[in-house]
Order: structure tokens, then C-alpha cells, then sequence
């Protein structure tokens, strides 16, 4: 796909970004729960929109995403 | 006009190129109709039958040194050319990765498995056929994986701790399990009739089982499979499959006048080992009247051993008292082969396959000349 082709989502539920920010600590219970590793402990830590980044072992609050389950294809070269 | 017949000083001194204090002189080939007027420098088959000779140096298994002697310079360069970049081989190209969680990029680390060297039975090697790729065109061009183009790899490693290890030890090696990922633990998965070429020791693997991959630490892992096709070096030097090929004009050196005593000594150390000797001068050389001999018998003089080991560092052109008394060449026909193999083919017959791909261009040269003239 271009660049040019590229359209930014929008979100049909309003104005919200990705860290859902205007509904944070708010009571939203849908959207997927999403898989983190703690940044620091490396621990599984399971968010869903709304709830506060942070990991759930250790209160650290730098989490990252985990790699994605699909294959990749690369050429050796 | 009849042909003229040329001395054969005058041949051996075509045959060298100069090689002076600070230039390179006499050196392209003369032996072609046309150049020396009255001469037929024809190319004849059985001219060429009679003066080529090959002369084998070394020849290990991997690495070969021989000489072709009586070709032309384009003839050779071909060969070299076509060893690097013509001659197939197999080499991992296509690399899909199910998980990588170690600190080495997908991409960094499919490259780098490119470059592995593989080896395996020659005979199943030649059996693969050409992986045809998609064109950007035509994404539906290209051939499809099957037994006889695509060999299947697979690297699944994970790192873990070793419970065993001692609590004093601080080697990442010993206290963790696959802490370094190398060659060897790249594993094979023959499909279809590859089992009937690779088995037992002829079974695909890495040349060096010892090649660094990846660092691993507790709980990263990488899973990938790894599809390897048949190449050619023009495409990507992984398919190359030679380390080194190349060669070098003979060295030849010449004493004009005699060089004695301490002088020849210091002649000698002028050049590597061996190639320059000390002889005593005969008693019929001293007697022989303009020689430069006379007089000095018993002395020691410099003699030229063996010119194969020259390097040609022109050394000996730089000291005041050899000026005039030696001459530095080539043979303009005398090229001494290196070659290297990476470990898919023994170097002898890598060469053989170099005069076989050459074959081939000239047929489909020859074919393209009877289409023009349709």
C-alpha cells in the first residue's frame, strides 16, 4: 500500500486516542484485552482501554507491546 | 605474400610483459591477424592443442593453485569471472520467521543466515533446478516450492537457564542453555525424493557448524524456517561459490650481466626465499672472454632458481649497482591459478564447471549467430 493510499482509522466511538484518555479510570468495560510485557520485570500484564499502564508485579509503568503471533517473510539478503 | 617466420628470440620476447622501475610496459597481446605485417597469427585448434598445457600446483580439496599456460588473457579473466559470479550454488533465500524475541532483527538476522556456506551430496546439488522468482509484473510468475528447488531449513532455538551450572561461573555459555546460537543448530527437513540424495554424511549442512548466529538470553527465543534455492554469484555473493578466485602472470627475471659476491647476496635478499640462488663460477665461465666471468672464479654469482615464488616487488630495480644487469617480466601466458572453494564443491571441479558454463555461452552465442543469418 502507498503512503498516499493510507487513511488514519477513525474511531466510530468518538474522539478517543489510543491510550483512550478521555474515558481513563472511567468505567468502559468494552474493547479487546490487550497482552503487555512490564518493562522492567518482564511480566504478562493484560490491559484493556481504560485501565491505568501500569504492571500489575512491580508498578512500573513502561510497557511494551508483545511481538506479533503472525509469520514474517524476509528475504536473506 | 608468404608468410613470414619469425625468430624465436623474437617470440619469447613478445611473450613478456615489462615490468620496469616505475611503469608496466608491452602489455596487450600481439598474436592476432593483422598486427605484424606479413605474419598469419591465425587461430588454429591444433596450434592450441600443441602449446596449452595445465600444470597443477596444489590440489586440496578445497583450495587448488594450477597453471593454464598458452591462453589468452580474456579467455582466462572469463574463467575467473565465471567461477565467482556464474557457477550455481545453494544458499538460503527465502527465511520466514515464526518468532524471534532475541535483541537481533528479523532482517539483520535473515541476512546474516544468507550468508551461512551449505554443503551436501554434489549429486543432489546439481539434481535442484532453478527457483524462479515473481516478477513485479507478473506476481503469479514465479514457481512454486517443490522438492527438486527448494530445500527447507528450520532454526528453533530457546534459551534457558542451566540449574546445573556452578554459582560462581559468569561464561553465559555455561550458566544458560543456547545462550549462542551457531550454524549447526540450523536443522534439515528433507522433503520428497531429497531424501534419496541427503543422507548420512552427504546430508545438507552448514560447512562451518561452528558459525556464530545469534545471542541468546533466558526466555528469548528465535523459530524460523529457512528455504534455501540454487543461485548464481551475480545475483547475490552468498550463491558465489568460491571464497577466492583469481590468478597471476608468472614472474620472470632475467640476469643481463653477472651479479657476484657480495652483491649477489644482497640480489637475493632482494627477493623471497628460493627464487634467487648462489652458484660458484665455473672455471669454462672465468675463461670465456667477455662474459663479465673473468677472473673471478670460485667467486659465488646470483642465479635465478625459481621465479614461480616472486611476488614481482621490483625491489632488486631499486639499488645502484643491479642497474642495467636485471630484467623484470611476465609471461603474458602463463596465468597461476588460485582457487578457493567455500565448501559445496571441491575446487578442481569448480573450475570444470567454469569451462562448462563458458560451453554453454558460446553455444547460445553461436545459436544467436545462425538465427541472424535466417
Amino acid at each position: 500500500m502507498s503512503r498516499e493510499a493510507y487513511q488514519v482509522p477513525t474511531n466510530v466511538g468518538g474522539t478517543q486516542n489510543a491510550f483512550g484518555a478521555d474515558s481513563m479510570g472511567g468505567g468502559s468495560l468494552d474493547g479487546p484485552v490487550v497482552a503487555y510485557l512490564c518493562g522492567e520485570c518482564n511480566s504478562r500484564v493484560s490491559l484493556k482501554r481504560g485501565d491505568q499502564i501500569r504492571c500489575k508485579e512491580c508498578g512500573h509503568r513502561v510497557l511494551y507491546k508483545e511481538r506479533t503471533k503472525r509469520m514474517v517473510q524476509f528475504e536473506a539478503r | 605474400m608468404a608468410p613470414l617466420i619469425v625468430s624465436q628470440e623474437e617470440l619469447d620476447r613478445r611473450r613478456i610483459v615489462d615490468i620496469n622501475f616505475e611503469t608496466v610496459a608491452n602489455i596487450p597481446s600481439t598474436d592476432f591477424p593483422g598486427h605484424w605485417p606479413g605474419e598469419s597469427h591465425e587461430w588454429s585448434l591444433e596450434k592450441f592443442q600443441n602449446d596449452f598445457k595445465i600444470e597443477f600446483h596444489r590440489n586440496e580439496r578445497f583450495e587448488s593453485s594450477f597453471s593454464l599456460i598458452g591462453v589468452d588473457a580474456s579467455i582466462a579473466n572469463a574463467f575467473r569471472r565465471i567461477l565467482m559470479a556464474e557457477v550455481p550454488s545453494v544458499a538460503i533465500e527465502y527465511v520466514f520467521v515464526h518468532n524471534n524475541t532475541s535483541v537481533i532483527q528479523d532482517e539483520v538476522l535473515a541476512q546474516r543466515l544468507g550468508l551461512i556456506p551449505f554443503k551436501g551430496s554434489v549429486e543432489g546439488i546439481n539434481w535442484m533446478r532453478w527457483f524462479k522468482k515473481p516478477t513485479e509484473d507478473d506476481p503469479e510468475s514465479g514457481s512454486s516450492p517443490a522438492d527438486y528447488n527448494t530445500i527447507v531449513l528450520r532454526l528453533d532455538v530457546e534459551c534457558t537457564k542451566n540449574p546445573n551450572a556452578d554459582p560462581k561461573e559468569d561464561d553465559p555459555r555455561k550458566i544458560y542453555n543456547n545462550a549462542h546460537v551457531y550454524a549447526k543448530d540450523i536443522t534439515f527437513h528433507p522433503v520428497g525424493r531429497q531424501e534419496q540424495f541427503f543422507f548420512g554424511d552427504d546430508t545438507f549442512q552448514p560447512v562451518n557448524p561452528d558459525i556464530l548466529v545469534a545471542k541468546l538470553r533466558p526466555g528469548q527465543k528465535i523459530d524460523m524456517e529457512l528455504h534455501c534455492i540454487k543461485g548464481i554469484g551475480a545475483d547475490h555473493a552468498k550463491f558465489s561459490p568460491v571464497a577466492t578466485a583469481s590468478y597471476r602472470l608468472m614472474p620472470d627475471i632475467k640476469i643481463l650481466r653477472p651479479i657476484l659476491g657480495d652483491d649477489a647476496k644482497k640480489f637475493a635478499k632482494c627477493f623471497p626465499k628460493g627464487v634467487i640462488g648462489l652458484e660458484p663460477v665455473s672455471r669454462e665461465e672465468a675463461s670465456q672472454k667477455g662474459s663479465g666471468y673473468e677472473g673471478h672464479e670460485g667467486e659465488s654469482k646470483a642465479v635465478v632458481v625459481d621465479a614461480f615464488n616472486d611476488t614481482v616487488s621490483r625491489e632488486c630495480l631499486r639499488h645502484e649497482e643491479f642497474q642495467g644487469k636485471v630484467k623484470l617480466g611476465r609471461l603474458r601466458d602463463h596465468f597461476i591459478f588460485n582457487v578457493e572453494s567455500v565448501g559445496q564443491f571441491e575446487s578442481d571441479t569448480l573450475f570444470l564447471e567454469s569451462v562448462k558454463v563458458l560451453k554453454l555461452k558460446c553455444a547460445r552465442w553461436k545459436r544467436g549467430l545462425t538465427d541472424l543469418m535466417r
